[in-house]
């Protein structure tokens, strides 16, 4: 115990969202971690499941409705292929500062040894298998089992 | 001083000066990281020093692409920190990525 001096030991990242901006975030943030020597596990659940489904995640799109970064009247926002067109312009911008595609990113994260879950309650809800679901995923878990792989000292949660 | 030579770190112990590095000197660092090098180190050591020779921004996904060694590698053969460790080693600069 008087070893600890407050470090961050392990990274617990919670994905609820599956816009891009969101799941980004949370993939960033999951391989900065294991880049400095800090453990990390992500948790998807809810629309954060689209993020490792198979035939979703190449799709996944920036949301341009309630978005207020975005600088667009959210009635414009709402038009028909604008999500499309935000989206394109984003991935963009993000293949300029070397950003990898999601699918891309989901193969650094397990070769950098981050461990995906799946969260059941969400899978049954969305009736979704595991099968449908990148092979790199770890396993469906509940909430419980996630509190248990996070537990010890220096473990941090975060909900995106 | 490190393997009888004079070198010059920065605060977070990177060589500021790759002139004063040597093979003995990555051997004295990568000791300090608790790391053995293995022939196998040593082609991603010189590999990390070339990139930064040519002003290549080095990351995770970079090296994963680099044909050399896969990302699963890199981790364990540098199993904490592996970019920040691999660089340090090499004597070069701390990449800043965030990738």
């Amino acid at each position: 115990m008087s070893e600890f001096n407050g470090e961050i030991k392990k990274m617990m990242i919670i994905l609820s969202k599956a816009t891009l901006e969101n799941v980004y975030a949370a993939f960033v943030l999951a391989n900065g971690a294991r880049m400095e020597g800090i453990e990390a596990e992500m948790f998807f659940t809810f629309f954060g499941l689209e993020a490792i489904h198979k035939n979703k995640l190449e799709h996944l799109h920036v949301a341009t409705v309630g978005n207020p970064a975005m600088h667009m009247p959210t009635m414009l926002g709402g038009l028909p292929g604008m999500e499309a067109l935000a989206t394109s312009m984003m991935k963009k911008e993000m293949e300029k500062i070397d950003m990898p595609d999601v699918h891309e990113f989901l193969e650094i994260l397990t070769a950098s040894g981050v461990k995906l879950w799946a969260c059941k309650l969400a899978m049954e809800m969305f009736h979704y298998k595991k099968e449908d679901l990148y092979e790199g995923v770890n396993g469906v878990i509940t909430v419980g089992d996630f509190y248990k792989q996070g537990s010890g000292l220096g473990a941090h949660m975060l909900f995106i | 001083m490190i393997a009888g030579k004079t070198i010059t770190v920065n605060e977070e112990g990177y060589l500021t000066n790759f002139a004063q590095w040597d093979k003995e000197v990555g051997e004295a660092l990568a000791a300090e990281a608790n790391i053995a090098l293995s022939p196998r180190h040593w082609e991603v050591i010189t590999y990390l020093q070339n990139e930064h020779k040519n002003d290549v921004a080095l990351s995770i996904r970079r090296i994963g692409k680099s044909g050399l060694v896969d990302i699963k590698e890199f981790y364990v053969l540098f199993p904490n920190a592996p970019l920040k460790t691999a660089t340090k080693i090499a004597g070069i600069p701390k990449p800043a990525s965030c990738i």
